[in-house]
């Protein structure tokens, strides 16, 4: 338990796996452009650094299965309610095929994976946003699948890790989209009451009813370098002041500036420091002192 | 009821004769005790807070204030409350937890607050914890969405034990307006989108969302405010009898209930 926030040699291989050709929704080429800083990277570089751009550090957006890859023990994933799919509640003009086009190109039944793994050995119920499908908005899917995972590990008793990314509610699902923040936030207020633990990292992008519900209420709050994250979208503030905002605004520094990041964590190193929180918080620690 | 679209619903809430926060606490409860400031940051008069009676019963209120004019509405910074504004409605809920009193919440707001200071001081963490406070505090929460539901800003004071809303009443993840805007990339759709997204209070009743559906007089509650009070003074009355009766348990395991089963998916 000692060295618990230092930085030591022992890191996910970085390219540990990303070298599978199977990224459909990930614009191919030779070069990846930064968004942040737009500086062209070649592709091979890119995966190198786990995605990350390696002149400004722009921790990059991810598919739920890449950072799956990159922070559990391999083989250790099983799923909870891949199954689960979206329906159309507010018979919302075009919805349904928008989802099965994207169901389609990611492969992913809706924008969360949620499961059972192993961290190093330790066992989590971790959930993964995706932003590839349709900014990981969260709909009755996203929602149901957050609450059950926390249902779950209030049973099994486990921490939960997840890791954010979501435009927010989504709009296309109405008034039941909404519903799924007050939903999630109850699951976790049980999960809570029973001592057991919740990390969040938020990763890019996290806004909205997101930033507005589960992504603000765990025990410690992680995020990713120079992602953005917020509850209002910056355009519409920009209108409202009528002035530009600096780069620097909702970005996880700026959250971390004004209090509501605990700690800011490179990508590389986001395995380790979530194993030695999930250790730390295991009841078997206290236990051995007989308290 | 009435028929009418959800537009022509929108625009009878948005009418600026329309009863407002502390019409309704003065026509309802007695001895109105307003209470300000969150104790972290400020004071915030989007939302109006504090102690009062209700047949004699001690009650919590806690509401969104819109302005008349527009004087009143800068005051009121139209409704949409910053962060510090769910502080104090936490705060204040915390305290009637502590003397057992129940909370009664009116919603008519656009939205929370958005801009740089909101951010700053954390607007969604704000409302997120009023999300998971409230589905724990145990004393019982009754909220009436009297105007507009405005998405999260609404949603701050309104996981309750029983949500009414009154005939022409709204509720909605998004606005019209912005749901026009983004989705249909055009804001002048706004007729559109409010027609589209299932908004009314016979929607939301539908969708197990409301419970309970407050009536009007014809052509929206400022044709007859004393009938509205009335009608609100005798849902409170019901709703309030049935929570009260119920121990903390149950009440904390029916709210939880409320909410859990709101989702619509294919297993």
């Amino acid at each position: 338990m000692k060295d618990l926030f230092k930085v030591v040699k022992d890191r996910v291989k970085p390219n540990q796996k990303s070298k599978k050709k199977e990224k459909a929704d990930i614009p191919s080429g030779l070069f990846f452009k930064c968004p942040r800083c737009q500086t062209s990277i070649f592709n091979e570089e890119f995966e190198q650094s786990m995605r990350v751009c390696t002149k400004c550090s722009y921790h990059s957006r991810l598919t739920a299965k890449q950072r799956l890859e990159m922070i559990v023990d391999e083989g250790s994933f099983v799923e909870y309610d891949s199954s689960l799919k979206s329906k159309n509640p507010i018979d919302f003009p075009g919805y349904e095929e928008k989802v099965k086009d994207l169901v389609k190109l990611t492969g992913l039944n809706d924008a969360i994976i949620t499961g059972e793994c192993l961290i190093k050995g330790e066992k989590v119920v971790i959930g993964i946003m995706d932003s590839y499908f349709m900014m990981a908005s969260m709909g009755s899917v996203v929602g149901e699948k957050i609450t059950r995972a926390f249902e779950r590990a209030t049973e099994k008793k486990f921490s939960v890790i997840l890791f954010t990314a979501s435009g927010g509610a989504r709009m296309q699902e109405g008034i039941i989209s909404l519903m799924q923040m007050a939903k999630t936030s109850a699951a976790i207020a049980k999960h809570s009451e029973e001592g057991l633990f919740y990390c969040a990292v938020l990763t890019d992008p996290t806004t909205g009813g997101v930033t507005a519900s589960f992504a603000s209420l765990a025990d410690i709050t992680l995020a990713e370098p120079k992602i953005l994250v917020g509850f209002a979208g910056r355009r519409v503030i920009e209108n409202t002041i009528h002035q530009r905002l600096p780069d620097e605004f909702q970005s996880a520094e700026f959250l971390q500036e004004h209090g509501f990041v605990d700690k800011i964590v490179e990508r590389k190193d986001l395995r380790r420091v979530l194993y030695r929180l999930v250790k730390f918080h295991k009841k078997e620690e206290q236990k051995s002192w007989n308290i | 009821m009435e028929h009418l679209t959800a537009w022509e619903r929108l625009n009878i809430v948005h009418n600026p004769k329309r009863p407002n926060a502390y019409d309704y606490i003065e026509g309802i409860f007695e001895n109105y005790c307003e209470l300000k400031g969150d104790r972290l940051f400020g004071e915030d008069a989007a939302i109006t807070g504090g102690i009062a009676t209700f047949e004699n019963l001690p009650v919590t209120v806690i509401a969104t204030v819109k302005g008349k004019n527009l004087e009143q509405n800068k005051k009121y910074n139209f409704s949409m409350a910053h962060p510090e504004g769910y502080r104090k409605a936490l705060r204040l809920s915390k305290q009637a937890e502590k003397f057992k009193r129940p909370v009664i919440c009116f919603v008519d707001t656009t939205g929370a607050f958005c801009g740089v200071d909101a951010e700053k001081r954390g607007q969604g963490q704000a409302i997120a914890t009023n999300l998971l406070e409230w589905a724990r505090l145990k004393t019982p929460i009754i909220t009436i969405i009297t105007g507009e539901g405005g998405s999260g800003g609404a949603l701050g004071l309104a996981v309750c034990d029983e949500l009414a809303m009154l005939e022409n009443a709204v509720y909605s993840v998004i606005s019209p307006r912005g749901a026009a805007s983004i989705l249909w990339r055009d804001p002048k759709k706004e007729e559109e989108a409010a027609n589209t997204m299932k908004i009314t209070a016979e929607d939301l009743k539908g969708f197990e969302v409301a419970d309970a559906i407050i009536k009007e007089p014809i052509g929206g509650a400022h044709n007859d405010p004393n009938m509205v009070y009335e009608n609100i003074s005798e849902y409170l009355l019901k709703a309030l009898k049935t929570n009260l009766q119920k121990s903390v348990a149950m009440l904390l395991q029916d709210r939880y209930n409320k909410f859990r089963k709101i989702g619509i998916f294919d297993e």
